[in-house]
């Protein structure tokens, strides 16, 4: 099974807190800041770990500042659990 | 949680989570380099952002930055120059079109295109509008239509809804004594001269990518000379409709797509 993830990195300072990257965004992952950016608007972050990278948010940001990133990452097929292992186990530390 | 108690699938997913994905080889948007850095004058939310965007993103696609010419008009987007990394040349109110023509007929190599706004390309160079597409110039024109005066404060346009207040329509347009707001999409698309007619918005991810797609058709007509490509996008003016700008996408969803459907006017018959 392939894991999707996302994540977007924002211009903050560019941000005018429009909030229509919020709307569209529909793993509910932006928010309003509480801060202010220098040119006195609050702006976007990203509260949740579940971005998906789907760009929703870009496509609709009137400023263009946010960099969509997206990894999809294959997991690893478990080849022997702890349970089954009948013989003596070497561990071997490369640092 | 703590390392402890966890299974080593949740292990290792946390493994991954902490790895931070942020590297170039997993960009999967950024903006267009036909756009500039320079931080946008306009009002929070203003679909104009998108718009330009858009532009240069097609642009950028069809690697044609260098041979791409714009007009930009009077109005809030007076300043497009700023934002599009290409050439580009002022025009008088209304006559972006007629610039553009000029601009294509000597150098009719480039790709010229002409942004402007409803009361600019609606309005005061109606005239010039018709004539163009009537001649069926071989360019692209961008109409930005947010039903009202955006730069001077809001007043009625020619495309402002009936019923829509604005500061020369306080009581809402009458359409007895102030007119029926102007669908020139339509009426230009009659003309034997468009090639391609489309109306666009840009308010949701949807949109965006079909705005782009027009765009970006009109174009690769440019380029294979077929004639005048004119598409129309459907904003919103958050700061001159008095509105938040979430309520003022709502608004356009609402009352504005309605009165100006999205879709195609006039498709290319060959
Ligand atoms: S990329 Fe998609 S999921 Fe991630 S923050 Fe943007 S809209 Fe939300
Ligand atoms: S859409 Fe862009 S400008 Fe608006 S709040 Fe989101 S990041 Fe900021
Ligand atoms: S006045 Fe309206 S059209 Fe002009 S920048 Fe502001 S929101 Fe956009």
């Amino acid at each position: 099974m392939a894991k999707v993830k996302g994540d977007i990195i924002i211009d903050i300072e560019k941000c005018k807190g429009c909030e229509l990257c919020k709307a569209a965004c529909p793993q509910e992952s932006l928010e309003l800041s509480r801060k202010l950016n220098t040119k006195g608007y609050h702006y976007i972050v990203k509260i949740e770990d579940n971005c998906t990278g789907c760009t929703n948010c870009a496509l609709v940001c009137p400023e263009g500042i946010i960099k969509v990133y997206r990894k999809t990452e294959k997991k690893k097929e478990q080849v022997a659990t702890i349970s089954n292992v009948t013989g003596d186990i070497t561990v071997t530390v490369n640092s | 949680m703590n390392e402890r108690t966890m299974t080593e699938e949740q292990h290792f997913e946390q493994m991954i989570e902490e790895e931070s994905i942020c590297i170039n080889d997993n960009i999967v948007y950024d903006k267009p380099e036909t756009l500039t850095d320079t931080p946008m004058h306009y009002c929070p939310g203003c679909g104009h952002g998108v718009a330009h965007r858009l532009l240069a993103e097609v642009i950028d696609e069809l690697d044609i930055q260098d041979k791409t010419i714009g007009v930009a008009p009077v109005g809030c987007s007076v300043l497009a120059y700023n934002y599009l990394n290409i050439d580009m040349q002022e025009a008088a109110h209304g006559r972006a079109s007629a610039v553009a023509t000029g601009i294509k007929r000597v150098l009719p190599d480039k790709f010229v295109f002409s942004y402007q706004g409803d009361g600019d390309l609606a309005a005061i160079g109606t005239g010039e509008t018709i004539h163009t597409c009537n001649r069926g110039e071989n360019i692209l024109i961008v109409f930005i239509n947010n039903g009202i005066y955006g730069m001077t404060g809001g007043q009625m346009a020619p495309t402002t809804l009936p019923g829509m207040k604005s500061t020369t329509s306080p009581n809402g347009r009458d359409i007895i004594t102030m007119g029926n707001p102007l669908k020139i999409t339509e009426l230009i698309a009659q003309l034997p001269g468009t090639y391609y007619v489309t109306r666009c918005a840009v308010n949701t991810p949807v949109n965006v990518r079909k705005a782009k797609m027009a765009l970006k058709k009109s174009f690769e007509y440019q380029k294979e000379n077929k004639g005048l490509c004119f598409v129309e996008i459907v904003t919103n003016c958050p700061s001159n409709w008095k509105m938040s700008p979430l309520e003022s996408n709502k608004w356009l969803e609402e009352n504005m797509l309605p009165f100006y459907p999205l879709g195609d006017i006039k498709k290319p018959t060959n």
